[in-house]
């Protein structure tokens, strides 16, 4: 850990803050039921799509710049992308992809 | 009453149940891997109960203080709720003093159940949906303690436990990819954010990259939404998010 208490406990409290901001906010502004307008529908439509494709990015910000550039990454990930296909439980692939992974960077790509 | 709606949830959460436990255990075993005590995942898994917005949060704890970005972050992550909230304006209403926490407690499992299903005959509908999200936040909330705990318990070398977070988001993009009949919007998503890392660097490339990816939609809004289909929102379901 690198904050501070004080600093870790305001951190959360702002991902809280946000979190509940968005879980309350349409109760506050339609408190009649009414329509939203047409933009905020099209991009609750797209938007949560491409949130998941920067979460995947954002997973690897710091891997792609590293030693290796993101290669035990990258095998890992094609590995849940076959097992997916094959299989189809979202939990076998993600123990799956995550076991493969550590034993990369622990025994492979040291 | 209250009974009835219980027994007339529980069964509807179960699957949840397996899938919150586990990934809630694998939440917690990550955050005693990174040394955190067990106040953290405990409460984070009360207080935020948004299973991918936790799994950020720590890596945020684990990079320099910055509680704006934290603040934005969760704001994108989580927007998807809006649409929700947005769904469930009527439904949620005449709850009572049950609505806040419903709507506190409306992830994304626990809005696909209260959204399509109809409690049968005789079963209030505000305490069903009161049950539907207490049993998934206990669930979770169990899993993520089970979890820390286990750390202590069981000792092996953890290096690279934290791609778990990477493994969610993967599975997640492949479901919705899956489910999608237009790739444009999912494209969009990691072509910005690739384009963004490459310009910006790792520390500082997520805003832009979510500002960038909002001014391309409203620019391509045209093409996008052609031809034109929906004029209620009809937010995505997904059995197994977290």
């Amino acid at each position: 850990m690198t904050m501070t208490a004080a600093q870790s406990a305001l951190t959360i409290l702002a991902v809280v803050a946000a979190t509940m901001l968005t879980r309350f906010l349409p109760f506050l502004i339609f408190p009649e039921g009414r329509t939203p307008p047409a933009v905020v529908t099209y991009l609750g439509k797209v938007l949560p799509c491409a949130v998941i494709g920067l979460l995947v990015i954002y997973c690897l910000k710091d891997a792609v710049f590293a030693g290796w550039h993101g290669l035990p990454e990258g095998i890992a990930i094609l590995f849940i992308a076959a097992l997916h296909r094959w299989k189809k439980n979202t939990l076998l692939s993600i123990a799956g992809g995550t076991v493969l992974y550590m034993f990369l960077v622990q025994a492979v790509f040291v | 009453m209250r009974r009835k709606a219980l027994r007339a949830a529980f069964p509807y959460t179960l699957p949840i149940c397996v899938g919150f436990l586990f990934m809630g255990m694998s939440y917690g075993f990550l955050m005693h891997s990174q040394g955190f005590p067990l106040l953290y995942p405990v409460l984070m898994s009360i207080f935020i109960f948004a299973g991918s917005m936790e799994f950020l949060t720590v890596e945020l704890l684990l990079s320099a203080f910055a509680p704006l970005h934290a603040f934005l972050l969760a704001l994108m992550v989580n927007a998807r709720h809006l649409f929700y909230g947005l769904s469930m304006l009527d439904k949620y209403r005449g709850a009572g003093w049950k609505k806040p926490y419903l709507i506190f407690g409306m992830c994304d499992e626990s809005f696909s159940i209260n959204c399509t299903v109809d409690p049968p005959a005789g079963v209030d509908r505000g305490w069903f949906m009161f049950f539907v999200t207490l049993l998934n936040h206990i669930y979770w909330v169990t899993g993520a303690t089970l979890g820390a705990l286990l750390g202590y318990v069981v000792h092996f070398d953890t290096t690279g436990i934290e791609f778990v977070m990477t493994a969610l988001f993967v599975v997640m993009f492949l479901d919705q990819w899956a489910d999608a009949k237009d790739h444009r919007p999912a494209l969009l998503g990691l072509g910005c954010s690739a384009v963004c890392l490459a310009v910006f660097g790792s520390g500082g490339f997520i805003i832009p990259a979510m500002c960038l990816i909002i001014l391309s939609f409203l620019l391509t809004r045209r093409q996008l939404e052609a031809p034109p289909r929906r004029t209620k929102p009809a937010p995505e379901r997904k059995e197994e998010r977290v």
